[in-house]
């Protein structure tokens, strides 16, 4: 392996610890809030912001800019990690997460803080709206990517469905979707609650290109990205079997951690698990 | 003591589970946060969870009402009303079938979680489907007897339950009628039509207008559909000044109602307290309540302010 991709994946790795450091304080500080698929996640949406996607933090309406769209919208905190470690806005805002007043609110609001490119949190909804910018760009002839992430339980939605075969149909190629494969939803195992599995077949049936990968592996998910800008015709699924609440090891695989928030004593024990792993 | 209607509800349907064996309960993945869960330990095989598939699960309700079950239907109010209103205008409203709709954190008192997940508007949305009866109970205990007079009546039902807890104004011999507005207070100054969780601020708003030589009467409107439109009517002419109070959009809600029924019957000035034609946002439920003008006081103002009006108007 090249040196620089050596340190490309150190560097992504290092980031994904700060990011989630932040979700933890941000989360510990509200009160409230999703830590669990906002960890599960961390990797994927640190790698598009940092690596992937033709971006101005600087400039957050650049007309060319790739697109991401958080239609887990829960998972906001790490987009707002993310998002103020990529510079879009200062990190000490991040504390300011759920309260009154703030531009942090519970799940991403477009207009309010910038980055944000659309309202989510009804669940559902996102990849449909990720569709029509990815439609705009096409009969604008412009070349951006759009990216839409969803949470397994999320694609129980039939909207999901509705949004998948319109995209397919519409061949729509520069819109890639990736799908948090954590296995948990609220009520449960995604499987045991109301199974939408098996989710590659599915996504294949309806016209997409699908490849799987392990979504804690920034090697595996810069090679797909790759590999998604390279699909032709077809818009393209990445399914990243994760760990709800990865890296934190008391939240990790339990569903309990799905929307609460440590206690200060809880957080302080995350922190210094996450700080601990050798850099 | 303050308990969520949610937990009352939770409570309820146990209990109503037991009666009746033709009652089912369905849920979309929060039937933890709605406390459909308490149905599910004890009858698993009358529950049912449709995961995250609002519109399936009362699409889903009304095929069990079809076949002679009595589904009641939970999820957040935002996704109840919201994600799923054209499945339960076309087949649960217009069919009249016998599904109940009992949405949890409903309006602002949310809190954190913000906009997406505050219905300021799922009064509206019900009240304007024909067949249907809306409910907002006041406190845990009319909550369970709303639950169990829902679960009687034939036809298409929403209640509509919040999130926190909140006072217990009324005791197990409470009587809940549908339909009927109930008098909390009477006196002759103004009266104050509330529903939900601002009855109780309503309440406190008497006791400090009381306490100026202001007597007003307040109103639980538990029932917005059909609305008790004689009571409030009778109220309107014998005060001449009438306040309406909802955690809800003034636009299509109790205030609306209200004004809707005075216009035409007997028009006294108005003065509605309620969300002000915006959407929700992040914070602590009291600073929302707070911040959107929905207290005690913002009733005493609303009070004041339409016995000006009565005063101008004559
Ligand atoms: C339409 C809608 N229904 C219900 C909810 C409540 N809700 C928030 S998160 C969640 C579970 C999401 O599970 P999943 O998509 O697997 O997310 P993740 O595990 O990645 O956190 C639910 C039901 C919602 N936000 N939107
Ligand atoms: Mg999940």
């Amino acid at each position: 392996m090249p040196s620089s991709q050596e340190e490309l994946l150190q560097d992504l790795e290092k980031k994904a610890r700060v990011i989630r450091s932040d979700i933890i304080r941000m989360v510990a500080e509200a009160g409230s809030g999703h830590p669990g698929g906002s960890l599960s996640a961390a990797e994927i949406v640190t790698v598009l912001y940092f690596h992937v996607m033709r971006i101005r933090p600087d400039e957050p309406d650049w007309p060319d800019r790739d697109r991401f769209v958080l239609s887990k919208g829960h998972a906001a905190p790490l987009l707002y990690a993310v998002l103020a470690e990529r510079g879009y806005f200062p990190a000490e805002e991040l504390i300011t997460l759920r309260k009154l007043g703030s531009r942090l609110q519970g799940h991403p609001a477009f207009g309010k803080l910038p980055g944000i490119e659309a309202s989510t949190g009804s669940l559902g909804q996102g990849l449909s709206i990720s569709l029509g910018i990815a439609l705009a760009g096409k009969i604008d002839h412009r070349d951006y990517r759009v990216y839409a992430l969803l949470g397994d339980g999320e694609n129980e939605e039939g909207q999901v469905w509705e949004a998948a075969m319109a995209a397919a149909h519409y061949r729509v190629d520069n819109l890639t979707a990736i799908l948090d494969y954590n296995g948990l939803q609220i009520d449960g195992p995604v499987a045991d609650v109301l199974s939408p599995l098996p989710l590659p077949e599915k996504w294949r049936s309806f016209g997409w290109e699908v490849r799987e990968v392990d979504g804690h592996s920034f090697e595996e998910l810069l090679a797909a990205f790759e590999w998604a800008k390279g699909v032709h015709d077809r818009p393209s699924m990445i399914i990243a079997k994760t760990v709800k609440g990865k890296g934190v090891s008391f939240m990790e695989n339990a569903v309990d951690w799905h929307g609460k928030a440590p206690d200060r004593e809880q957080a302080e024990k995350a922190l210094a698990e996450l700080l601990a792993v050798p850099s | 003591m303050n308990v969520a209607t949610r937990d009352a509800y939770g409570r309820a349907l146990v209990e109503l589970g037991k009666k009746y064996p033709d009652l089912v309960v369905l849920d979309a993945d929060l039937a933890k946060s709605t406390k459909t869960a308490d149905f599910a330990k004890v009858f698993p095989e009358r529950f049912f969870d449709m995961g995250i598939a609002e519109q399936n699960m009362m699409g889903t309700a009304a095929g069990l009402a079809l076949a002679g079950k009595i589904p009641c239907a939970s999820t957040f109010a935002v996704f109840a009303t919201g994600r799923a209103f054209d499945q339960i205008r076309n087949s649960i409203a217009y069919p009249g079938l016998n599904v109940k709709i009992i949405a949890t954190h409903a309006g602002i008192t949310v809190g954190e979680d913000g906009a997406s997940h505050q219905s300021v508007e799922d009064i509206a949305l019900m009240r304007a489907l024909p067949n249907m009866t809306v409910i907002v109970p006041a406190d845990a205990t009319e909550t369970g007897k709303a639950v169990a007079a829902a679960v009687v009546h034939e036809g298409p039902v929403y209640i509509r339950l919040g999130r926190p807890a909140v006072p217990v104004l009324f005791d197990e011999n409470y009587r809940f009628r549908l339909g009927r507005a109930e008098i909390l207070r009477r006196g002759p100054d103004a009266a104050i039509f509330a529903t939900g969780i601002m009855v109780y601020e309503a309440l406190k708003a008497a006791e400090t207008l009381a306490g100026r030589g202001v007597d007003v009467t307040v109103v639980n409107i538990h029932t917005i559909k059909p609305l008790d439109v004689e009571t409030i009517s009778s109220l309107a002419m014998k005060t001449g000044a009438v306040v309406t109070a909802e955690e809800h959009s003034i636009i299509g809600g109790l205030g609306s109602a209200v004004a809707e029924a005075l216009a035409e019957r007997c028009p006294v000035p108005l003065v509605r307290v309620g969300i002000r034609d915006r959407f929700g946002e992040s914070g602590k439920p009291g600073e929302l309540l707070e911040a959107f003008g929905l207290t005690a006081s913002h009733i005493v103002e609303a009070v004041d302010l339409v016995l000006q009006r009565r005063v101008c108007g004559k």
